[in-house]
């Protein structure tokens, strides 16, 4: 079976994203790395072509840098990757990524496409849901556990008292959560053969996309530093932690 | 003003909170006022929906709904917005509303925002960014009906003493859809986390899973819930349902008591609305040591049994 991933790039996912004058985050000449929410999706998506066979390709759109992120996936283990890449796409909304990546998939035959459940640095948490609408894929999401059987995807999705179990016709569109297996490290070997796996580079021409059908449709006009909390004391735990503790629960009228 | 729709989540037993949160809103950005309500409850939630400001309830109360995973909802909902052209959508940020306001999005072509903390007018939201150190003020533009997935406990919902008029609305053909076919419940135990007045909440520093049994006795004690980071979430330790932060539920108690958390932006989004925070943590460079009103460097598991043990005393 044929996966595809949807990989992004996000600016280290430990350090403070900076923005720009136009209030957009600074991407270019920062360290980032492959959004760690989505080398869950890279892991399920190499754990289902290692029962099934096939090959997992990862999907990115994103500035240069971004190859970064792709040559992570590949290093795990993933067959190949396609880089959208293009300058009339800085900025771009959620819609307009969803219509990239939506147009990118497309263009070759797959069984079912991953992602993350949303990204480190946007947190928009919607991105796959558009592209399966657009594509009529059916979507499973959060998905904690995922297996196919017989050209049927089903998973394991947490709620709130305890989890669902989702099954759906491929092809299909899956999302995956942190709860899924750990992702693994790629080894030495994986890094050397990362540079000799295929990179397609594609621009917006080769998707049959125009930049005035992407343009953002969200401005940020404005921006306030929030008032940061008083800090308050801190304490060596000692003999009378307990009691400041709960004197503080009694203030509070909580005991 | 515009006409705003207000995606209602529903349970049998009610009106998810946030609906109502959303609704409250919704009438200081827009008339008439629309709630859809999707799934089984939708009919018998109309009359709570319509007291807190929806004067029409699009209701069905199908299955379909609930158990295709958004996929029958966005084509209902698509129809009606065609229809009634509202100039904007507002759903909470729960898993089952990204669901179906990301597929929306794609049928509408509208602009969407996730996230929010505030609404200004139908094409003007505000959200937090790195952590709640920013918030940006956001113009949403293009077609309507603008999108916009506004995170729990952002308003408080207050009743409009209105009645709504319950409007059927039909079953959408389409396929292939997923679909729910096993659901694996346990009873829930205590106040729900966020309706919570305390909120004990663990992470990496309890070491192992076990100890949460003693997060568990204290907020019994205090008749609170218990939370967690995701680190501890995603390994394994408790439920997705204790999650708080970006990607958990946001609360808003009168204590969050911290243990063992170090308070990453992603943990600290879904609690710094606390009015107290207290926090129990061995590394006294730990981030969440700038949140707390009382900060404690220690071992959690030597001082949550004290804490434990001078409740009781107290109490006699």
């Amino acid at each position: 079976m044929n996966v595809v991933v949807l990989v992004k790039y996000v600016p280290d996912p430990q350090g403070t994203p900076e923005l720009d004058d136009a209030f957009l985050v600074v991407r270019e000449g920062t360290e980032g790395a492959l959004d760690p929410g989505d080398e869950y999706a890279v892991e399920a998506g190499l754990r289902l072509v290692e029962t099934h066979g096939g090959e997992v390709t990862l999907l990115t759109m994103g500035p240069e840098t971004a190859s970064a992120a792709l040559r992570k996936g590949l290093s795990m283990g993933a067959h190949a990757g396609v880089h959208v890449v293009d300058p009339a796409l800085r900025g771009s909304d959620a819609l307009a990524t969803a219509r990239v990546l939506a147009a990118a998939v497309r263009r070759r035959p797959f069984d079912l496409v991953l992602a993350g459940v949303e990204s480190t640095d946007g947190s928009t948490g919607t991105v796959p849901m558009t592209v399966a609408q657009l594509l009529e894929l059916p979507s499973a999401t959060f998905a904690r556990a995922l297996s196919v059987e017989d050209g049927v995807l089903r998973i394991e999705r947490p709620t709130d008292l305890g989890f669902d179990v989702v099954e759906a016709p491929l092809p299909a569109l899956a999302t995956v959560t942190g709860s899924a297996p750990e992702p693994r490290y790629p080894t030495l070997k994986g890094i050397m053969q990362a540079k000799q796996k295929p990179v397609e580079r594609l621009a917006l021409a080769d998707l049959g996309l125009s930049a005035e059908a992407l343009a953002p449709t969200q401005r940020v006009v404005g921006l306030t530093r929030a008032q940061e909390r008083a800090a308050g004391e801190v304490i060596q735990a000692g003999e009378d932690t307990a009691k400041r503790i709960v004197d503080l629960l009694a203030e509070a009228k909580v005991l | 003003m515009p006409p705003v729709f207000v995606y209602a989540e529903v349970t049998p037993e009610g009106p998810r909170p946030v609906a109502l949160e959303l609704l409250t809103k919704a009438r200081s950005l827009g008339d008439p006022v629309a709630a859809v309500a999707l799934g089984p409850g939708a009919t018998a939630a109309a009359e709570t929906l319509g007291a807190y400001g929806a004067s029409t309830v699009f209701a069905n109360d199908d299955p379909v709904f609930s158990e295709t995973l958004g996929h029958a909802a966005a084509l209902s909902l698509a129809g009606l917005v065609e229809e009634h052209r509202p100039g904007l959508v507002l759903f909470s940020t729960s898993h089952d509303a990204r669901d179906v306001a990301g597929r929306l999005q794609a049928l509408t072509g509208s602009t969407l925002m996730s996230n929010a903390t505030d609404l200004s007018a139908t094409d003007r939201a505000q959200m937090p960014i790195f952590g709640g150190a920013v918030t940006v003020e956001v113009a949403l533009e293009g077609p309507d009906p603008k999108i916009v997935l506004v995170r729990p406990t952002s308003f408080a919902a207050e009743p409009s003493g209105g009645t709504a008029t319950v409007e059927p609305v039909p079953v959408p053909q389409g396929s292939p859809w997923p679909r729910r076919v096993e659901r694996h419940e346990e009873a829930a135990t205590g106040p729900r986390l966020e309706e919570a007045r305390v909120v004990v909440s663990g992470g990496r520093g309890l070491q192992e899973a076990s100890n949460f049994a003693l997060l568990e006795e204290l907020a019994g004690l205090l008749k609170g819930a218990v939370g967690a980071s995701r680190a501890v979430v995603d390994a394994g330790w408790v439920p997705y349902s204790y999650q708080i932060g970006q990607t958990g539920r946001t609360v808003k108690p009168e204590v969050y008591i911290a243990v063992g958390i170090s308070g990453a932006t992603q943990h600290v989004v879904g609690m710094k609305g606390a009015k107290r925070i207290v926090a129990i943590n061995k590394d006294p460079d730990a981030p969440i040591f700038r949140l707390a009103d009382l900060g404690v460097v220690g071992d959690a598991l030597t001082v949550v049994p004290q804490v434990i043990a001078e409740i009781r005393s107290r109490r006699g």
